[in-house]
């Protein structure tokens, strides 16, 4: 029956993870870059929230202004700091990327200062079910989750646009050679990958309510690995890689002797993975040409 | 004296321009002048350098991005500064520096080489994840060791040093670390591992052993960053998991890429700007200020890459840049292909066919200083 509790808690945990690295996998597929900034997007979503629930007091706007907020936030970084460097070396990319995180943080800081807000978003109680005792909120983050990784599989599959972001994933040059306006496509990545952002935020807000600037800083690192365990560039790899790390995580934490080490032993997993794999579960290979 | 005209001088500046700095800056504070933050300043800087050089070999000029440098300077941090704990009662103070220097150099060495392993598999952002992550698993462990070890979260005290001596170490250390950077990458390695860089499967194919060359870049770099570690542990007295999070490891890789990609002089400019801004802007910037300099660190960072970088830029940066304006004042012809700085990554613009064959056809004709010693052959113009 444990067991069975701190499976669920590691869905839900793991789901939030596949939230975030599905921001991350999608934006490595298309723009090709390690979108650094996306754990602090996160952050600014919490304080969206923040903000709105301390005006209105109703969680669900506070949620729709998060996620308004964080693809605006997104489709500006990516217009101001990501678009010069279109076809500029990787390296290049990921430094401007993480100026954009260290922006982010400092900006939070000097708003809010570092004292750590409070946010309460709705006391949802325990479900208790056939001997079972799970928190109400790991049950709403696992349902929503897949229902918001659902409509984005089919919205990729079966829209002209998310089809697009597969030609432009695939081979950018022939992409817009097809007529499909990249730079458009890209955009709308950045917005969905914020937007999922947001919905991380939330999450992670209803699971310990204590909001600080370096919020997203860890679980964003935490759901890259998830993304890369997964393949990145894959969007099934970085909901099973997303899965698996939270899963692994509430696993660890219930046994004390290795509850300290438990970062460790996600990134072992990771480096284990990789030696194995080396493009991820998912990942496909990659054959070189010169 | 005929020799000295042959030294390629600008291959020596910065070894002449440390050394004479520490001359300098040893003379001045055995006068007394120098205050005790100005010689932790020092110190930093060196640490700074050694770390920016040596991770400027990995990702410079193997071309492999590594976000685990800070896991390489932990691992020497915390060795070398355990190893000075049990050794100073019985050896004195200098001996136990060169005994923890080397223990803490060594075993990152040897790190260096476990995580060099999965690099033979692994590429680029894949490599970068493993290196984090291989960082944070270092620190993880040295966090949750017990008091008796390495001193826990409480961090690990480490015994002081004669402060007067310990920069100039430091110092003499960094001239040691460039020695062997620069030669290994002035050698026929370095060539070969800039060919590895520049396409693994050519350099493959053209006999160089890649599996050898990247370990041994892997192997130098973490020496030199356990080396950092032991100088820093030795600087700071306290050693704490804290400061070698995945952050540092980025700041160290801000240096490099704001130095220039395969560019040592830049890299050594970089982090010594970089390391003493932010030890100023500490000072200056204090109370409700102090988020300003995180603040001001990100704004500076986006517009440099970006003006560094962005290909629609490329055309006002080639008008306006120091170098330019530096070549117009010593009324150097710019553009002169056959100049190649072979420190440089990336050539703005490899020579083409027709003006390498302009450059080494030697057209006597065309010449106007010319002095015909013997008649000029006809069938030359053929």
């Amino acid at each position: 029956m444990k067991f069975i509790e701190t499976l669920i808690n590691g869905l839900s945990m793991g789901s939030t993870y596949a939230m975030i690295a599905l921001g991350y996998t999608m934006v490595y597929g298309i723009a090709k870059m390690l979108n650094f900034a996306h754990g602090d997007i996160i952050m600014v979503g919490g304080y969206t929230i923040f903000i709105t629930m301390s005006l209105s007091g109703n969680p669900v706007l506070g949620v729709i202004a998060a996620v308004i907020f964080c693809v605006a936030l997104g489709i500006t970084i990516e217009k101001i700091a990501y678009k010069p460097l279109r076809g500029a070396s990787p390296l290049a990319v990921l430094i401007t990327a993480i100026g954009v995180s260290y922006l982010l943080q400092s900006i939070a800081q000097i708003i809010f200062g570092s004292a750590p807000k409070m946010v309460n978003i709705a006391d949802l109680g325990n479900l208790e079910f056939a001997g079972l005792t799970v928190p109400v909120y790991t049950l709403v983050t696992l349902g929503c989750s897949v229902v918001i990784m659902v409509v984005l599989s089919l919205f990729v599959k079966y829209t002209k646009t998310g089809r697009a972001m597969i030609a432009v994933s695939e081979d950018k040059g022939a992409a817009q050679l097809m007529g499909i306006n990249v730079n458009r496509i890209i955009m709308i990545t950045f917005a969905i990958g914020s937007g999922l952002a947001a919905f991380a935020g939330l999450f992670m807000l209803m699971k310990s309510p204590s909001l600080t600037n370096t919020l997203g800083a860890m679980p964003g690192i935490k759901a890259f690995t998830a993304a890369v365990i997964g393949g990145i560039g894959s969007i099934p790899g970085a909901m099973v890689g997303g899965l698996l790390i939270g899963v692994v995580e509430a696993i660890s934490l219930t046994i004390p002797a290795i509850a300290p080490y438990t970062d460790a032993i996600e990134f072992l997993i990771l480096i284990i993975i990789l030696l194995v794999r080396p493009t991820g579960i998912l990942g496909k290979k990659k054959r070189e040409k010169v | 004296m005929a020799n000295l005209k042959n030294i390629k001088w600008k291959h020596y500046i910065n070894y002449i321009v440390i050394a004479v700095f520490t001359v300098v800056v040893s003379l001045l504070s055995f006068s007394g002048v120098l205050k005790n933050s100005d010689i932790y300043l020092l110190e930093k800087i060196a640490i700074a350098i050694i770390l920016a050089v040596s991770l400027s070999m990995v990702v410079g000029f193997l071309g492999e991005l590594s976000l685990g440098h800070a896991g390489f300077m932990c691992v020497g941090a915390y060795l070398g500064g355990k190893t000075a704990v049990i050794l100073e009662p019985i050896l004195g103070e200098y001996p136990t520096l060169i005994v923890s220097l080397l223990v803490g150099g060594l075993v990152a060495a040897l790190f260096g080489v476990i995580i060099g392993l999965p690099a033979l598999r692994l590429r680029g952002d894949y490599l970068a994840i493993v290196t984090l992550a291989f960082g944070e698993i270092v620190r993880s462990v040295f966090m949750n060791s017990s008091d008796e070890s390495f001193g826990g979260s409480l961090g690990l005290n480490t015994p002081r040093f004669d402060k007067n001596a310990l920069f100039i170490i430091a110092l003499v250390l960094v001239l040691a670390c460039l020695a062997v950077t620069q030669n290994m990458i002035r050698s026929k390695h370095g060539r070969a591992i800039t060919s590895i860089r520049d396409n693994e499967i050519a350099a493959k194919a053209t006999g160089i052993n890649v599996t050898k060359y990247k370990l041994l870049v892997f192997t130098v770099s973490s020496f030199f960053a356990g080396i950092a570690g032991v100088l820093y542990s030795y600087s700071n007295f306290t050693v704490q998991s804290a400061k070698f999070s995945y952050t540092y490891s980025i700041e160290i890789l801000v240096m490099v890429v704001l130095g220039g990609m395969g560019s040592i002089n830049g890299s050594i400019i970089a982090a010594s700007l970089i390391t003493f801004l932010d030890v100023k802007l500490q000072t200056i910037l204090t109370g409700n200020l102090a988020v300003l300099q995180d603040l001001f660190y990100a704004v500076i960072l986006i517009l440099l890459v970006i003006y560094n970088n962005a290909p629609s830029l490329k055309g006002f940066r080639d008008k306006y840049n120091i170098k330019v304006l530096f070549d117009k004042f010593k009324r150097i012809k710019k553009n002169n292909p056959s100049k190649i700085n072979d420190d440089e990554a990336k050539w703005d613009r490899v020579p083409t066919k027709i003006e390498m064959d302009e450059l080494l056809s030697v057209d006597m004709r065309v010449s106007s200083q010319y002095t015909p010693d013997k008649p000029e052959k006809e069938d030359n113009n053929v």
